[in-house]
């Protein structure tokens, strides 16, 4: 009896701070069906007629929403297709042609994802501007490609090495080549296993904001860099940042619902499954 | 593709029966994400230690040549440098800290069973999934604001004096934000931890009598060692590299109060434009960063071999 009243008590007690984690997140999205009036006053409004004005303000035309959201969508969308054509041949070779090197590589792609961000910014930064990769969509796409690389190819590769090797083995008796068998055998069975690194690399790109700030300006500027344009925005337009927040954020956080344990297993790199 | 079957028929043949190492595809296959990463990651490395010994500031493009140890010499002399590099040590013990903690505490609570646990759960983690960039301004604007912050209002509601957060705490509000969004990460993998746990050597330890302290002693806790052993590493390569938290809110102030290395490397490129003493603390940075991903990549290479035995 006693077990059951605690256990009940400490029910109450992992929602309460489920919900009080969760509270900012509630505040922000109740903020964006605010008017700019309730959304900026002193005593906060917690009861309000809800409207979606201020979503309309930020999708309006002149906001440039969609011109941001379209960035951020193209780059995380390539730079995961991309970082998908490099790795699975990779992590193929890797999982069922191991040699003496192997290990070798594997742990030192995954040692690339330890290089600070700032370790690489100069250089890379001074290449681009040389180039015409400054502010481009294309520069940052490969950038987001090289910061993804390391975590799809250990994903990738420990999906692989999941799948039995007597099949591949069976495939290369029959006479397959290994592109063959790739396509045919391989690939099919490790779609799944693909399906959720992708949307793995999608959100991390799609958050991604110190590639993003440092550079674009405007025109291959992501969502994370227009938000972040509000920084200096004292109380103006605080709903019109909610909602474009809400709307910038919404579609990853139920997408990242579907992905917990992917998530857990990439960024360990397989060390907690 | 026939050339390339035929040659790996050969490979097979040459090479011990049942080792199948195919070494011309394999590399062929390897070959761009290798030279991808090469170009991305490990050249611009080399480039920013070269630039590291070269005086070059883009605004002032007549002083260049070799430097030496100069650039260095400046930033060791510099207490911003060292400022920035407490700061730094600072965000990320605390954050450490708190989110490990916390995040324990919590994985211990989600892993009972009690009513809707699946959406709590779902609730509790989901600020990782926030853009950290919509993180700071959430805080700085709905939060932490002195006037029209949610706290500055429950603080008047107790008549208490409302709190200017980020100009009075600043290194707290920092650590606040981080938190926020990494317990719930400590809290997903801690939580995926423990529902790995060995249940066959829980049963047999149960068989043998063992109570509830015991169990917990030498099962769960070196089982969950190890995935404490790999937040922590995880956790603070990545708390090293906080970025769009301060950038959004305190801009590395008041003064130089919340600037840490990846801050003040982008002030001395984007407002000195000094790209040799920038890449000079790039590369203090990378030490910094290397002396956990060192400790974190022997972990996973172990645990590579140990997969490979299944």
């Amino acid at each position: 009896m006693r077990t059951q009243s605690g256990n009940a008590l400490l029910g109450i007690l992992a929602w309460l701070v489920a919900l009080a984690i969760f509270f900012p997140i509630l505040w922000l999205l109740l903020t964006a069906f605010k008017t700019e009036q309730e959304a900026f006053s002193v005593d906060p409004t917690f009861w309000f007629m809800p409207t979606l004005e201020s979503f309309k303000t930020a999708l309006a035309q002149g906001s440039g929403y969609w011109h941001y959201a379209w960035n951020s969508a193209l780059t995380a969308v390539a730079s995961t297709i991309i970082g998908l054509a490099l790795a699975v041949p990779a992590a193929y070779a890797m999982a069922f042609y191991p040699n003496k090197r192997t290990d070798f590589l594997l742990v030192w792609m995954v040692s690339t994802k330890f290089i600070p961000a700032v370790g690489v910014l100069i250089p890379i930064f001074l290449v681009y501007k040389t180039v015409g990769l400054l502010d481009h969509a294309l520069g940052l796409t490969l950038l987001f490609t090289a910061m993804n690389l390391p975590i799809i190819v250990w994903m990738v590769y420990s999906y692989f090495r999941d799948i039995p090797k007597d099949i591949v083995e069976a495939a290369d008796i029959d006479g397959a080549s290994v592109l063959q068998t790739l396509f045919k055998v391989v690939l099919p069975l490790a779609l799944p296993g693909l399906a959720s690194t992708g949307l793995l690399a999608l959100i991390l790109a799609w958050n991604e904001s110190f590639w993003s700030i440092t550079m674009t300006d405007h025109r291959a500027a992501t969502l994370a860099v227009y938000i972040a344009s509000f920084k200096s925005a004292e109380g103006l337009f605080w709903a019109k940042m909610s909602a474009a927040s809400v709307l910038a954020i919404a579609p990853i956080i139920v997408l990242g619902w579907f992905t917990q344990r992917q998530m857990v297993r990439g960024l360990t790199f397989g060390a907690v499954k | 593709m026939k050339a390339m079957s035929r040659s790996l028929t050969q490979n097979a043949n040459r090479e011990a029966p049942g080792a199948r190492s195919f070494s011309r595809t394999t590399r062929l296959l390897m070959a761009p994400a290798v030279i991808f990463l090469l170009i991305w990651m490990l050249v611009p490395l080399l480039m920013t230690i070269y630039y590291s010994f070269q005086q070059y500031n883009l605004m002032m493009p007549m002083y260049d040549g070799f430097a030496a140890f100069g650039n260095y010499a400046i930033l060791l002399s510099d207490p911003v440098f060292w400022e920035a590099l407490g700061n730094t040590l600072i965000i990320v013990l605390a954050s450490l800290v708190v989110t490990v903690c916390l995040g324990l505490a919590l994985a211990l609570l989600f892993n009972r069973t009690f009513v809707g646990r699946g959406v709590a759960r779902t609730l509790a983690v989901a600020p990782f999934f926030v853009m950290p960039v919509v993180t700071g301004l959430i805080w700085k604007n709905m939060l932490f604001h002195p006037v029209y912050g949610l706290f500055a209002w429950i603080a008047r509601q107790l008549g208490l004096e409302p709190v200017d957060w980020l100009a009075h705490y600043p290194m707290v509000s920092v650590i606040i934000m981080i938190t926020w969004e990494w317990t719930p990460f400590a809290l997903l993998v801690l939580l995926t931890g423990l529902q790995s746990l060995p249940e066959d050597q829980i049963e047999a330890a149960r068989l043998d009598g063992a109570n509830a302290w015991q169990e917990f002693r030498h099962i769960v806790v070196p089982h969950l060692g190890q995935v404490l052993y790999v937040v922590v590493m995880l956790e603070s390569i990545f708390f090293l590299t906080s970025f769009a938290e301060i950038y959004t809110t305190t801009s590395g102030g008041p003064g130089t109060a919340t600037t840490n290395l990846p801050y003040y490397i982008f002030q001395t490129v984007f407002q000195q434009y000094d790209i040799g003493m920038a890449s000079a603390a790039a590369i203090g940075a990378v030490v910094l960063a290397n002396i956990f991903a060192i400790m974190l990549i022997r972990f996973i290479a172990g645990n590579l071999n140990a997969g490979a035995q299944q």
